[in-house]
């Protein structure tokens, strides 16, 4: 006896949506609460998502992948020594995560003249002479316009081979390779092998005169006022990790003689911009959804007292005080999740169309969507409690006496 | 035979302030295939007492047999289930729901039974077929005359296949000519086998019983 007395699932779900389906304008006016609060919450998570997408999309993997590390010398200001050991690149392309690696810095020469024919006298004081090594090069992701890079035999022999950044090419009026045409540096000739065209880091480089570090070795002093840097490239997310590392890799008996520059994580950066206002919102969408809550108590409640003859007849009909209890927390509950579905519906039109006017990528997770029907049934729920256990209590005597 | 009712010493005071002795010392009983009424003042206690048979209140005294069964020790949701299953219910005031078809508010007495949504609806139409209203299956209650709509009510009740039919005043919203068709049904389903306890305060009504009770300030007699 005690199994048969159970209406399915199924059942007790049709007859809650008949219970909503009878006053749809009050369904609807219960709902709003719930439908701002889920809304809302969706909204403000879609919405700063997407704007942190804008922030990570400037703050591309370019800069994610790049470590700087800057020579600065000893603690005593005479000491000039310069820090980076002759296999500076080969010690960090050993660490894990690194693509290219390597050291250059500003030719230290009080007032180069550069000429593309020996005795040219050309006033070309805006460019520089570059000494980078062949990785460094590479780290800084150039598109060669002509030619090709020097490698590592021509740095290795100090060679009197050049590569020329756009700009540069430009003011020395070398355009064409096919004539082995040299750039003149205080007289001196060096076969300029290539002429790069654009860089993605290290944009001077357009303006310089690069030659190997081995040759500048040989011809010039070693960096000293203006010290050597290094250009690591990393692969994504190894950035961290090298920039910590590096220093030690270097130099294990003298890791202070560095100053290594890391990307910002882009994490923070992005909580930095958002974390504020983000709960700020939610707290107001938070509020939304207590007051969704209250409202669908109290409607709910009315509704329990106006279907009290309802209740006593079910109750007539078999019903256990269970199933009325059911019957009345579904109904609260379809409420609270139709307010979840329609607010997180509303919020992702809202965040795609202020993304489309914007410009933007929409960036939603699927959990923040998912989230606004299950908060809102959730908060149904809760809110349906109270009502619900008033109508199990109800006599069925006392109800159809009504 | 057992019967269907069996009241022993059965009385309900309502906890008051102040107390009301509603029903006193009930000793009856009621058998099987039989028609009974029930006659008495407003306020003499005749809901009372149908409430206490339909097990919808529990008396404070005495010993309530129904089919055999000592109902006052059954837990709440074992005396539910006997509800749904031996007992259908006809009121005065219908309670039909008002957004659903005639179909759907008899198809409603089978749904705590567990039944099948399309099983109930066939059950809903051989129901409304039985009290003569095959062709008002999809109409709304608000849209039915009385007689119509307490012949819905009288379909729900059938459709639980009861063994214990209690009216309470199921004419005394109608006009004489349709109370006069509706007994004519309570006729024949007592034709048919069917328990009746039909309360009233009509004596014409009252007549059509084989037997009637008589019930003043709480007191029953034959
Ligand atoms: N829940 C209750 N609490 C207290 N007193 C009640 C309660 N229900 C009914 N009574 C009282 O019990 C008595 C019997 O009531 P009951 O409803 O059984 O009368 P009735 O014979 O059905 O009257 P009517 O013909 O007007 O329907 C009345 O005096 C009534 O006031
Ligand atoms: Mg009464």
């Amino acid at each position: 006896m005690s199994k048969g007395s159970r209406p399915s699932l199924r059942d007790l779900l049709g007859e809650a949506l008949a219970g909503l389906a009878q006053r749809p304008a009050r369904s609807v006016l219960t709902m709003l609460g719930t439908v701002l609060g889920t809304g809302a919450f969706v909204a403000i998570l879609g919405l700063t998502a997407t704007a942190a997408g804008q922030i990570d999309s400037r703050f591309t993997a370019l800069t994610a992948t790049e470590v700087t590390v800057e020579d600065i010398g000893g603690a005593d200001p005479a000491d000039t020594a310069a820090s980076f050991p002759p296999d500076a690149a080969a010690r960090i392309a050993g660490l894990n995560g690194v693509r290219h690696a390597g050291v250059y810095w500003p030719v230290p020469l009080s007032a180069p003249r550069f000429a593309a024919a020996p005795g040219a006298a050309a006033d070309q004081d805006e460019l520089t002479l570059v000494a980078a090594e062949p990785s460094a090069l590479a780290a800084a992701r150039p598109t060669l316009r002509a030619g090709r890079l020097y490698d590592r035999f021509h740095a290795g022999r100090g060679e009197n081979v050049a590569v020329l950044g756009a700009a540069a090419a430009g003011r020395l009026g070398i355009t064409r390779l096919d004539g082995h045409p040299a750039v003149f540096v205080n007289g001196t000739p060096y076969t300029v092998l290539g002429i790069i065209g654009d860089v993605q880091r290290l944009p001077d480089l357009l303006l310089s005169v690069i030659i190997p570090t081995g040759t500048a070795l040989r011809a010039y002093q070693p960096p000293h006022e203006q010290r050597a840097k290094m250009l690591i490239e990393t692969r994504l997310g190894a950035a961290a990790l090298v920039a910590s590392q590096a220093a030690l890799a270097l130099r294990p008996d003298a890791p202070g003689r560095f100053r290594v520059i890391a990307p910002p994580d882009p994490q923070s950066l992005r909580a930095g911009v958002t974390g504020d206002l983000n709960s700020l919102f939610l707290l107001l969408a938070s509020i939304s959804l207590v007051i969704g809550a209250v409202g669908i108590a109290n409607t709910s409640l009315v509704a329990v007292l106006e279907r009290t003859n309802e209740i006593g007849l079910r109750r007539c009909l078999g019903a256990r005080p269970m199933h009325i209890a059911a019957q009345f927390l579904t109904e609260s509950t379809a409420l609270g999740l139709l307010g979840g579905l329609v607010g997180g519906s509303v919020a992702v039109a809202a965040v795609v169309g202020t993304a489309v006017l914007r410009d933007w990528t929409a960036v939603l997770a699927p959990w923040t969507v998912a989230a606004a029907p299950a908060i809102g049934a959730g908060v149904g729920l809760v809110a349906g409690v109270y009502p619900a256990l008033r109508a199990a209590w109800i006599e069925p005597a006392a109800a159809l006496r009504r | 035979m057992t019967p269907v009712i069996s009241f022993s010493g059965v009385g309900l005071t309502y906890p008051g302030p102040p107390p009301v002795r509603a029903l006193r010392d009930a000793s009856v009983t009621v058998r099987p295939g039989e028609y009974v009424t029930v006659v008495g003042p407003s306020g003499s206690g005749k809901s009372t007492f149908l409430n206490v048979a339909g097990l919808l209140d529990r008396p404070t005294e005495g010993v309530y047999e129904l089919d055999g069964v000592d109902v006052s020790r059954l837990r709440e949701r074992q005396r539910a289930a006997l509800r749904g299953q031996r007992i259908g219910f006809v009121f005065q005031s219908f309670h039909l729901l008002p957004y659903r078809t005639a179909t759907e508010n008899v198809a409603l007495a089978r749904l705590y039974a567990g039944v099948p949504r399309r099983q109930r609806a066939t059950t809903a139409v051989e129901a409304l077929d039985r009290v003569g209203l095959a062709h008002r299956r999809d109409a709304l209650p608000l849209v039915l005359s009385g007689g119509e709509r307490q012949r819905v009510a009288i379909a729900r009740a059938l459709a639980q296949r009861p063994s214990l039919l209690l009216c309470d005043e199921p004419t005394g919203n109608l006009d004489s000519a349709t109370a006069e068709n509706l007994l004519e049904l309570l006729d024949q389903l007592c034709g048919d086998g069917l328990t009746l306890v039909v309360i009233t305060h009509d004596r014409q009504v009252a007549a059509r019983g084989q037997r009637t009770l008589t019930i003043r300030d709480g007191v029953l007699d034959e």
